[in-house]
């Protein structure tokens, strides 16, 4: 049994909250560099050494990497044999929002209703994600995810006959349609299987890989390469000015599904793909 | 190719003369609106109330910034998705707005307007908010401080990089890069 306190989750969550928003991972930044070096668009390569420029500038002033500061995705992985002391987990949690983002200087972007529309005014409530896991440790996650490339996700209920076709397409027309919204070059997230919920956060779960990491199963590996290479076809380029780099990385997750079912759900992200973890 | 320079308020001339494709420098005034200001601009002309803000001849910037920190004219101003502001954007067209800075598609009710309107849509870079800020040298409320990064800010900006992306002859950027580095089929 692991006794972590309160205070301590509080702490490392507006740690986290303050890195990723200032930070962009190396991750990304490699991938910035690979897309420089394959956009063969004159004014698609201007765009992502802007872009490159831009994370520089945010981690040397420590300012936030876009002004959308995003909803504080909150992943926790909490060990069966973990006992967490002087408050519940959920609290601390949003303490630690609470905290990062109004020391961080980070925009609050959360309303209180959405349809009354009042911000909250310290970007709580955080979307909370709790697993329990074998073991005595607590992992946090902290993804900020802004809403211009959240608000061009999609899902689909797909009958099992459309099978791999069905998902490619709807994986594709999902970036089609998104053209220029979701600030491109995107990292493109794919949740296959489960249910209509489990697809859905299989597909921004597969956001937290390193970018352009293959997915273990080989299988899948291949039909990632597949995806990336239609979608980078489409000619949407950096920022949907035209160009061969359209997404970073494609990540498909799968899960078994019921008998009768396929769904799909397609997550965007932009090129500032955050997210910071600490394993206690 | 060689950056425009413009400076609002803008001129007919100045408007005119923008094509899709260029890439423009901005120095001057330009206004921030969201959402919830845009609905309130529309709400008033509808009620033929006076604006706060004169229209007439300026810019509207798509951005909520990120707080200032200590020192800071600004926090990161990148821009916000333009489509959220399609449904009140030919309305302000008639009141005399000439330019709008944002990212992303515009409707194709929006873009008759820029054409019958005589405007211009450009795009500043999504997510390069960090070095958007840099060009901001003033800035204040001008109206609806209520809605905290959503009210009307007035900012100074010196050398503003963005393209245009719709221009007044019906050019649209974004149509243009697709089909030209587009492998794929159009079905």
């Amino acid at each position: 049994m692991k006794l972590i306190t309160y205070q301590t989750i509080v702490a490392e969550v507006k740690k986290l909250c303050i890195e990723a928003n200032y930070f962009l991972g190396d991750d990304v930044k490699t991938a910035l560099k690979t897309a420089w070096h394959n956009e063969i668009s004159p004014l698609g390569k201007e765009i992502l050494s802007a872009l490159y420029r831009n994370s520089l500038i945010a981690s040397e002033e420590q300012v936030p990497i876009c002004q959308d500061t995003g909803t504080a995705v909150v992943f926790l992985e909490i060990g069966q044999d973990v006992r967490i002391e002087g408050g519940y987990i959920y609290d601390a949690v949003n303490e630690g929002v609470r905290q990062g983002y109004t020391e961080g200087y980070l925009r609050k972007s959360m309303v209180n209703h959405p349809l009354c529309r009042r911000n909250t005014g310290d970007n709580t409530p955080a979307i909370i994600h709790a697993e329990i896991v074998p073991g005595n440790q607590l992992a946090i996650t902290v993804a900020p995810k802004g809403g211009g490339s959240e608000n061009m996700s999609a899902l689909a209920m797909l009958t099992p006959s459309a099978g791999w076709t069905g998902v490619k397409q709807f994986v594709i027309e999902t970036v089609r349609k998104a053209g220029a919204n979701p600030c491109p070059p995107l990292i493109v997230g794919v949740g296959i299987g489960g249910n209509f919920e489990k697809a859905a956060l299989l597909a921004k779960k597969s956001l937290l890989r390193e970018v352009g990491s293959p997915n273990r199963d080989a299988e899948l590996a291949e039909l990632e390469k597949e995806l990336i290479k239609e979608i980078n076809n489409l000619g949407i380029g950096p920022q949907g000015f035209g160009g061969s780099v359209t997404a970073l990385a494609v990540h498909i997750e799968l899960y078994p599904c019921h008998i009768a079912s396929l769904p799909v759900a397609v997550n965007l992200n932009c090129h500032v793909a955050r997210h910071k973890s600490v394993i206690l | 190719m060689d950056n425009k320079r413009i400076n609002p308020p803008l001129s007919e001339e100045e408007v005119t003369a923008l094509r899709a494709g260029d890439k423009v420098l901005i120095s001057g005034v330009v206004y921030t609106a969201r959402d919830a200001a845009h609905q309130r601009l529309v709400h008033l002309l509808e009620q033929g109330q006076k604006l706060p803000i004169e229209l007439s001849g300026q810019i509207i910037y798509y951005v909520g910034p990120a707080p200032a920190k200590p020192g800071q004219i600004i926090g990161s101003a990148g821009p916000t998705t333009s489509s959220r502001m399609d449904p009140f954007t030919p309305q302000l067209l008639k009141a005399g707005l000439k330019g709008m800075i944002g990212k992303g598609l515009r409707s194709a009710e929006v873009r008759q307007a820029i054409k019958d309107y005589k405007a211009v849509y450009m795009a500043a870079l999504g997510g390069a908010a960090a070095l958007m800020a840099k060009c901001i040298t003033k800035v204040e409320v001008v109206a609806y401080q209520d809605l905290g990064t959503e009210a009307i800010h007035r900012l100074e900006v010196v050398n503003l990089p963005v393209i245009v992306v719709n221009d007044c002859l019906g050019n649209d950027l974004y149509e243009q890069g697709f089909l030209k580095y587009r492998l794929t089929p159009l079905h």
